[in-house]
């Protein structure tokens, strides 16, 4: 525990360098930014910069110190957009939209804005002082997260977001059923076979998670206020001034909290990441709740949950990265390509090489995550405004934007063609009344389980009993479990005394 | 806001200076076939970084993720098949791709091999504590029971990290097919799957595992490769001195598009032949965990294809294609 402290101080001393401590702000503005865009996130957002800061020949910790900063912004700024625009900022923030955009809508936005900023602050908090504390034994704890108890995590992904379920529960499967197929699409990762990619090389390696989110979410979106506008029923908002208060965070302060855990403890494990993490976190939260009526309706929880976790599982990604030299997430893979080229290796051997960078980076987290809610709660007025930019702007601003992101990432025009299919398609579903979160989510849990579920196959050569052979899965199938079956007995309780209760669907 | 004009600056930079080098090449540009982050990325920054003297303005890389390479060989086959200014990044997990047809109808005649960036080799990697201290043990076991050890790597079936299990297995003369091969999302997953006891073998790269020398929670079995490797490698056996004649080479390297005019194909050549008689690129590829190999020009295009070749034969061994 003393090496931590000293580790620490020592971090801070080079994070509290003027310039590194510049760098943390502009790293953090910049990455707030690059999230409010929809399309770029936090992986493009440091994929495109990561040229820049080694162009600018930074020393390495102040490279990474700003490139975790860009990392962090954006893992705030994604939110932005879910709420304001009903458009997600990155694959992280699609839950954020089902409760976040409503309260917008209701005349909350500055509600919305600021509370989840303080949640986002006490997740990524939370998870810092974890990982500095605790981060060897953690990442230890990851590895041994084996394939089958993937499986397990998934089954109960899946059961808690069974409360997605609305008042027509086989449009919410069969909009699951479209994103396993979706997710179905590329080579199969097990035979190395391709699959439905009917000879178009540009989806051999399946669709990308950015390209569904844009597609499905904000095309969509933006051909539903097309739409409206056109018909005339689109409703102007006022500019709202609300703040949230002590009474408000009172309120959600439980649910931050288990958003945070939540989130943290699926960032540490290498392979699922900040959508997981905050689509779990949203449905227990769901689940747990006395009463879920308002959920999807504009609910606080429902936005604190999955906001908290989002940013608990950006800083828990981060341990399997600097205590193993593993990447937990796409964007600390780019990361960790970073610090390889500055010749520094990651890994254990990193804190006793090169303490700087490792604590220097450790402690300039500390100081982003202070920094963005400074910088994020008076903004909150002038991304506020951002409602009132007549439609007819914002609608053609946003879809220009989206189409930058997506093929800045990747630089195929196919993944253009791409976007503007699936938000048609979106646009249809939602017109026929589908809900479209479960086909997100879908999409992400059906190929984390399908990969794993193979793999645990081919360790066991065919057995399916590896599955019960860990005490991590058979915990986690007993929460699988608990979280299906408490909500029908207490409900079951509560309408014996004669209480009323009438599920609501989901927006 | 001094960031963001610094930014746009730079930006705006990289566009608008033309270098005076040749007046085909322009924009030097090197084409990752993948994410950000992995075995490309790192190809093109060895591209980026050691021909910097070569041209006067920096080279861009761009990221063109799709079917390991797939997409960016079709794009250079249709749109760009005569681009000078750019060159693609490629491994032998490319070669092997299109040994096996991975890459539909384009195969190895279908690009212009430029130069290689550098050389790695297949290794055979356990925990620190696996009961098989030795190559020999290691096999002996897999000759005893050729489904009783599981072994994976970041790669799906048919893959060159598959490949390079299966190839262990013929030098044994066992079945590719009887083995328990794992394919996990990539290197860093293999190896939290190897450190978390899922799998008991890694068959992985000798370069990623600088990193993971000196924390004792790994060994390198044997390296597939036809020599010792210099240091820090030396003391790692060849699978070959050990008897079995395994050996894999991942070969990284640059193409250009097929009908790319011979004066840009040959600027490009002799902008690497300058820079491969410098140190600073000694000390690059070395630094991104690669071994030297400077190969460039007619005498590479020979050399790939030839492997091409030899890959269609393994390939045909494994079982992989008729």
């Amino acid at each position: 525990m003393d090496a931590v402290f000293s580790g620490l101080a020592s971090g801070f001393e080079v994070a509290l360098d003027p310039f590194n401590l510049f760098l943390v702000l502009a790293g953090c503005f910049a990455g707030t930014l690059i999230g409010a865009l929809p399309g770029i996130g936090p992986i493009n957002g440091v994929a495109i910069l990561l040229p820049i800061a080694y162009g600018l020949g930074f020393k390495p910790e102040s490279a990474i110190i700003l490139l975790a900063g860009i990392y962090y912004g954006a893992e705030y700024g994604g939110r932005i957009s879910s709420i304001l625009l009903n458009v997600p900022g990155d694959a992280g923030a699609v839950m954020t939209t089902l409760d976040g955009n409503p309260m917008a809508r209701n005349g909350e936005a500055g509600k919305a804005l600021s509370l989840s900023a303080i949640a986002s602050f006490v997740g990524g908090t939370f998870a810092v002082v974890l990982m500095s504390f605790f981060g060897p034994a953690l990442a230890s704890y990851a590895i041994h997260f084996s394939p089958s108890d993937y499986v397990a995590l998934m089954v109960f992904a899946f059961a808690s977001l069974a409360s997605l379920v609305g008042s027509n529960p086989v449009k919410t499967l069969l909009a699951a059923v479209i994103g396993l197929m979706l997710a179905s699409i590329g080579i199969d990762a097990n035979t190395g076979v391709a699959r439905f990619t009917f000879g178009i090389p540009d989806i051999l390696a399946g669709i990308d998670f950015l390209v569904v989110v844009i597609g499905l979410f904000g095309m969509a979106e933006l051909i539903h206020l097309v739409e409206q506008q056109a018909a005339g029923t689109l409703k102007t908002l006022k500019i709202d001034k609300s703040f949230v208060t002590m009474k408000d965070l009172a309120f959600v302060k439980w649910t931050i909290l288990r958003g945070s855990m939540i989130g943290f403890f699926i960032g540490i494990l290498p392979g699922t990441g900040a959508s997981v993490a905050s689509a779990v976190a949203y449905g227990a939260e769901k689940r747990a709740a006395r009463d879920s009526s308002k959920f999807g309706e504009g609910d606080m929880r429902g936005l604190a949950a999955p906001e908290a976790a989002n940013n608990a599982s950006a800083g828990g990604a981060m341990v399997p990265m600097l205590t193993l030299g593993i990447p937990g997430s796409g964007t600390t893979a780019i990361l960790l390509g970073a610090l390889l080229l500055f010749n520094v290796t990651p890994g254990p051997l990193m804190f006793q090489q090169r303490p700087e960078i490792a604590w220097g980076l450790i402690a300039s987290m500390y100081i982003g995550n202070v920094a963005l809610l400074i910088i994020n709660l008076p903004l909150v007025g002038l991304f506020a405004r951002m409602l009132t930019i007549p439609q007819q702007f914002l609608t053609p601003l946003i879809a220009v934007l989206a189409f930058i992101g997506v093929y800045s990432v990747v630089s195929n025009p196919h993944d253009l063609y791409m976007i503007t299919l699936l938000g048609v398609f979106g646009w249809f579903l939602r017109k026929l009344q589908f809900s479209l979160a479960p086909v997100i989510l879908g999409f992400v849990l059906g190929g984390l389980f399908e990969d794993n579920l193979r793999r645990a196959l081919s360790i066991s050569g065919g057995d399916w009993s590896i599955l019960l052979t860990s005490w991590n899965s058979v915990i986690l199938y007993i929460l699988a479990l608990l979280v299906i079956v408490v909500p029908i007995v207490v409900g079951r309780m509560r309408r014996s005394r004669g209480e009323d209760e009438s599920p609501k669907a989901p927006a | 806001m001094t960031f963001f004009r610094t930014t746009a600056a730079l930006l705006f930079a990289s566009v608008v200076i033309t270098p005076a080098f040749a007046q085909e090449i322009d924009r030097p540009e090197c084409v990752a076939p993948a994410k950000p982050g992995g075995g490309f990325d790192l190809t093109c920054r060895i591209a980026q970084q050691g021909l910097e003297k070569q041209f006067d303005g920096p080279m861009q890389v761009t990221f063109m993720p799709g079917g390991i390479g797939a997409v960016a060989i079709n794009l250079f086959n249709t749109t760009r098949t005569d681009d000078p200014n750019a060159i693609v990044a490629f491994s032998s997990g490319s070669l092997l791709n299109m040994a096996t047809g991975k890459y539909g109808q384009w195969g190895a005649n279908d690009v212009r091999f430029l130069a290689t960036a550098g050389t790695d080799y297949g290794a055979v990697i356990v925990r620190d504590d696996s009961p098989y201290k030795t190559l020999e043990d290691l096999m002996k076991a897999l000759k005893e029971n050729p489904g009783g050890i599981v072994m994976g790597a970041g790669g799906s079936v048919g893959s060159q990290d598959w490949m390079k299990a299966a190839i262990l297995m013929k030098s044994e003369g066992l079945n590719p097919r009887q083995m328990r091969y794992v394919a996990f999302d990539g290197g860093g997953d293999a190896i939290a799957g190897l450190l978390g006891g899922s799998i008991q073998v890694y068959t992985g790269d000798v370069g990623e595992m600088v990193s993971h020398l000196g924390t004792g929670e790994m060994r390198i079995l044997a390296a597939m490769s036809d020599e010792r490797l210099p240091a820090p490698f030396a003391d790692i056996p060849t699978a070959k001195e050990l008897g079995y004649e395994a050996v894999w080479p991942i070969v990284r390297g640059f193409y250009m598009g097929k009908a790319v005019p011979d004066a840009a194909y040959n600027k490009w050549v002799e902008a690497f032949q300058a820079a491969y008689k410098t140190d600073e690129w000694a000390a690059l590829v070395k630094d991104k965990g690669l071994l030297p190999l400077d190969l460039s020009g007619k005498e590479m295009d020979a050399d790939m294809k030839k492997r091409v070749e030899r890959m269609t034969g393994i390939a045909k061994e494994a079982g992989l294609i008729e």
